[in-house]
């Protein structure tokens, strides 16, 4: 059987709409069989996965926690792969939000007064930003490959937390442990709903932003010209835009929220600095804003169904023993069929006959 | 609206039922910072809640969550925990111990169990820890007695207490058979990386060291000193079955003990707060049986974990030095735990920096 | 053995899985292909390679088992960027968070067995030659193969007509489809080297490197490997030495701290991705040569016109 793609004269509003629920039916059914070869019952495993954890309140404040910095990360990336500046070191400037933004609350601790949290934030946004920006001027100046050196970077970022915690700025009343002193309370993220549950305003910082982000994409003209780079620099020349200035924009507002998602994370959802502070919130955000087609509302979504399939894999790890690696398993084949539906979207798909496959050995 | 009070009727349903299935099993539950296939320290606390279902049988039922990183996800598996139906709650890293305090304080009915950790905000908080340095005392002694170059080589991950007591704990047990011992560091800054870990084991043998003993998860080191003919230790499990002729003996975690007593506890209604920090005399430090190594030594090994399981000696009594020279311990005097809970200086004779 | 031999030795086995992964990874995006997943194939790889050797006895067929492995894995992510037109960064990742899941699921029951260890090949008398013995005659197989791949793949990319279509499809597959290349099937082959690549890069970890299985054992070598390439921009000899100058600095600074120098642990280990970014930054200031080596079509998908 052969298969071939045939390019739609306009994309389809149609299979726009659908290819997520097709994507999503298939996962469940591929899911079940999964389940019932491990030999669980496949309806109860995806009523795990993708009911139980929203069925209490206290659940639906872990998911708005949990997709927080997913969805801070994925937006700026969002404007990042548009304009063709692939970082794949967001995790580093989560880290590097995170330290800078915990300046304050450590080295001073004394220093309690109401503006210390917005100055933390602005610290962290800083942060993430001034190290984003360092891929984006070696790229500018050196036109060295942005992928690894900012990918190169996140191991940096992650070896100094490591001393920074281990060392300089471990807590003096932690017995040698490694991690600093604990937040002081104007240095804390408020709870939303304190009474209900976790979610702090973090969250709503990852929807402000994808609402900022989606205006300026879709409604400005600097999405245009973002858009314009991406797909054609020498186009983007034409039309007057500097492709070195894009490089930049794109690396200091994806940095800046990956920052700012890394101090919402310490300040609002740990409360202090530890050796590992992210279980690689900024790579799986890159999945994030593929999931999102690259599109800030999007993301949003595709933010809260990543968090979903995390919360659901604890889920069923406690009430059936299913275990973690399945979770990861089942992103995957989300993932893949996400990806492959989005393909209806552009494209028909003709099925033939006549030879043999193409490649498919 | 609606959807919030029904969620809320859910939410005290399931609070209402726990009680109720409590009462015909126990409920004990685990939560892992590794892989339990990590062969290393989440394997044996999952061998120790293999040990416990085996020992309760029907009494116990028994859940566990693999790889949950510490910060904020752990926090919410904890509560799911707890909202599940769990009695008791172990945590098996570090890194939970704040998580752990805070989900206790909303969870007063359910029993936590935190290893490695010092806090205990509240009464339904324990904390246990192992003394793996009784067992370093004794494989050092070995190594003073093995090594024909005298010097031995330690695969370390993270400078936290209790790694720096291990490599004290080792020297000083191998200085007490052969005072010019000397001891080379390399940290590794993983627990568990078997490419990097089998690397520092190349270049210590590399640099002369002829026994290898490692602060590490995987058995890479033992392999790569089994390929070169030298001796070297396993950790947290027997790792023999990678070093027939290599290993010499291993300290073996063994938490098997501690979650039965603990488990017990809740069902008898005994159950309280306490601090446990236990050794070879509880059983949790256990060492592989002593192999490749001569009867005499094998003889004065087996003396020193007997005197060190009677209690009758301590691997911290004086006179010990500092790094520095500097005294730390007079004759005979012994080191207090509070001490020892924070250690962060070596004793005379490593030749490292201690990474502060 | 000498110490400096001893080192070297080391240095080979640590680069070893580095340069045979980095080197499919190369013909990979040499068609203009960018796979993202090389960690996903490399750990696939491994516990095939190893559950294989375990069960039957045969490290060889384990590394067999291991190649095929990486190439069926690989042709997952082939179908979809390429007969299905995904996006390939994306899909790469997704490549690897399966790979990492679902070598975990198939290796539950290996955790804690010893293994069976791909012998060395020692050829007798000059495996004895002073410094340079055991490095050139007395090596684990996957060592020569990696070599002997290197020089394959230097000549084929350069010096045969294959390799020249192959760079024609990376370069534009526009014009190369125009010539009557067959653009999609090109990609799939060297999508599938790449895969073979992979898994047998995995299969040196799991059967020479370190004999065992544990989950994750790759540990982020397959991100290496993809920051080599491009370090080497696109060269096969340049891999090499990217491999070799990797492995030396990541085992050098384990022995700096063997001889105690008091610099902190976490600054060496970071030696070796701040090498990397230095070196990656030198090369690349000569625009006009990197511009050469850079395959034009890198990650774009291409659907032929009918």
């Amino acid at each position: 059987m052969r298969i071939e793609l045939i390019k739609r004269p306009q994309h389809s509003a149609l299979f726009s709409a659908l290819s997520p629920f097709i994507a999503f039916a298939l996962t469940l059914a591929a899911g079940g069989i999964l389940f019932a070869i491990l030999g669980k019952s496949p309806l109860a495993a995806l009523y795990s996965y993708f009911i139980e954890p929203l069925t209490e309140i206290w659940s639906l404040h872990e998911l708005a926690v949990k997709a927080t910095p997913l969805i801070l990360i994925a937006v700026g990336l969002s404007v990042c792969f548009q304009s063709n500046n692939w970082n794949i070191g967001a995790e580093g400037q989560f880290i590097v939000g995170a330290i800078t933004g915990s300046i304050m609350p450590v080295l001073l601790p004394d220093f309690q007064f109401w503006f210390v949290l917005p100055l933390i934030l602005i610290f962290g946004f800083a942060g993430g930003a001034a190290y984003g920006s360092v891929p984006a001027f070696l790229k500018v100046r050196f036109n060295t490959n942005e992928i690894l050196s900012s990918l190169m970077l996140v191991y940096v970022a992650q070896l100094f937390l490591d001393w920074l915690v281990r060392g300089p700025w471990r807590n003096p009343e932690g017995f040698n442990f490694p991690e600093t002193r604990q937040f002081h309370s104007f240095a804390i993220l408020p709870e939303i709903l304190p009474a209900s549950g976790r979610a702090h305003w973090g969250f709503v910082f990852a929807l402000l932003a994808a609402l900022v982000l989606w205006f300026l994409l879709s409604r400005t003209m600097k999405g245009f010209e973002v858009k314009l780079i991406g797909q054609s620099p020498r186009a983007g020349a034409f039309a007057g835009f500097s492709d070195k200035r894009m490089i930049y924009f794109a690396f200091l507002v994806s940095g800046g929220l990956a920052g700012l998602a890394g101090i919402s994370e310490v300040s609002g959802a740990i409360g202090q600095l530890r050796p590992v502070i992210s279980p690689g919130y900024g790579f799986t955000a890159i999945i994030v804003a593929f999931l999102g087609r690259l599109n800030p509302l999007g993301i949003v979504a595709a933010g809260l169904v990543l968090a979903l399939s995390y919360l659901g894999g604890e889920a069923a790890q406690i009430s059936l023993g299913v275990s973690d690696k399945t979770a990861r398993v089942f992103q995957g084949l989300l993932l893949f069929f996400v990806l492959a539906c989005d393909t209806l979207i552009h494209y028909r798909i003709r099925l033939g006959t006549a030879q043999k496959p193409e490649g498919t050995a | 609206m609606k959807k919030t009070i029904l969620a809320i009727a859910a939410a005290t349903a399931v609070a209402a039922m726990a009680p109720a299935m409590a009462e015909a099993k126990t409920k004990a539950c685990f939560i892992y910072v590794g892989p339990v296939g990590d062969f290393g320290w989440s394997y044996q606390h999952d061998q120790g809640r293999l040990a416990l279902e085996k020992a309760l049988g029907d009494a116990v039922e028994t859940a566990f969550l693999e790889s949950v990183p510490e910060g904020a996800d752990s926090e919410r598996a904890l509560e799911r925990f707890a909202r599940s139906g769990c009695n008791i709650i172990f945590t098996t890293s570090f890194g939970y111990m704040d998580a752990t305090n805070k989900i206790a304080a909303k969870f007063p009915d359910v029993k936590f169990e935190h290893a490695t950790g010092y806090k205990r905000e509240h009464a339904n908080v324990a904390t246990y820890d192992s003394r793996f340095y009784e067992g370093r005392y004794v494989i050092g002694q070995i190594a003073g007695k093995v090594s024909k170059t005298g010097v031995a080589g330690y695969i370390a991950s993270f400078p936290i207490p209790e790694v720096v007591q291990g490599i004290n704990s080792f020297l000083l047990g191998a200085q007490s058979v052969n005072p010019d011992f000397k001891l080379k560091v390399v940290w590794v800054n993983t627990w568990f990386d078997p490419g990097k870990e089998a690397d520092a084991a190349k270049a210590l043998i590399d640099q002369g060291v002829d026994i290898i003993t490692q602060h590490t998860d995987s058995t890479a080191a033992m392999q790569v000193a089994a390929e070169r003919g030298i001796h070297a230790f396993g950790q947290a499990s027997d790792m023999i079955a990678f070093g027939p002729q290599t290993q010499l003996t291993a300290i073996v975690d063994d938490w098997g003990p501690y979650y039965i007593e603990r488990v017990k506890a809740v069902i008898d209604g005994t159950w309280e707060q306490k601090a446990t920090w236990a050794g070879m005399k509880e059983g949790h430090v256990v060492m592989a049986p002593y192999t490749n190594m001569p009867d005499d030594v094998k003889m004065m090994a087996e003396g020193t974990q007997a005197k060190i399981t009677s209690g009758e000696f301590h691997p911290f009594t004086g006179p010990i030095m500092k790094q520095d020279g500097t005294e730390w311990l007079k004759d005979g005097e012994v080191a207090d735990d509070g001490t020892l809970s924070g250690l962060n200086f070596y004793v005379k004779g490593v030749d490292d920096t201690l990474p502060q | 053995m000498g110490i400096l031999e001893a080192v070297l030795l080391t240095i080979a086995t640590a680069a070893t899985p580095l340069l045979i992964a980095a080197m499919g990874e190369l013909v990979t995006e040499r068609s203009g292909v960018l796979n993202l997943g090389v960690e996903g194939m490399m750990i696939m790889g491994a516990v095939t390679g190893f559950a294989v050797a375990s069960s039957t006895g045969s490290a060889w067929l384990g590394m067999a088992a291991a190649i095929i492995a990486g190439m069926a894995f690989s042709l997952l992510f082939g179908f979809l960027t390429l007969t299905l037109v995904t996006n390939q960064v994306a899909t790469g990742l997704a490549l690897t968070l399966l790979g990492l899941g679902f070598s975990g699921m198939l290796g539950e029951g290996f955790v804690g067995r010893p293994g069976v260890k791909l012998g060395n090949i020692d050829i007798p008398v000059l495996s004895d030659l002073p410094v340079v013995g055991k490095l050139v005659f007395g090596q684990d197989p996957i060592f020569y193969i990696s070599i002997l791949l290197t020089a394959g793949v230097a000549w084929f990319l350069f010096y045969s007509r294959a390799g020249l279509t192959l760079r024609s499809v990376g370069d534009s597959h526009r014009s190369a489809h125009a010539l009557g290349i067959k653009v999609i099937r090109i990609r799939y082959l060297a999508v599938m080297f790449g895969g073979a690549c992979s898994g047998l890069a995995g299969a040196h970890l799991s059967l020479v490197y370190v004999p065992q299985w544990v989950e994750g054992m790759t540990a982020g070598r397959g991100w290496i490997a993809l920051a080599l390439v491009v370090f080497a921009s696109w060269r096969p000899w340049r891999v090499l030495a990217g491999a070799y100058l990797f492995g030396a600095v990541s085992i050098g600074q384990l022995h700096a701290q063997a001889l105690g120098f008091g610099i902190p642990s976490q600054l060496l280990s970071s030696l070796p991705y701040l090498a990397t970014i230095v070196v990656l930054v030198l090369i690349s200031r000569n625009r006009r040569l990197t511009v050469m080596n850079t395959p034009a079509s890198l990650g774009q998908p291409f659907v032929p016109d009918r």
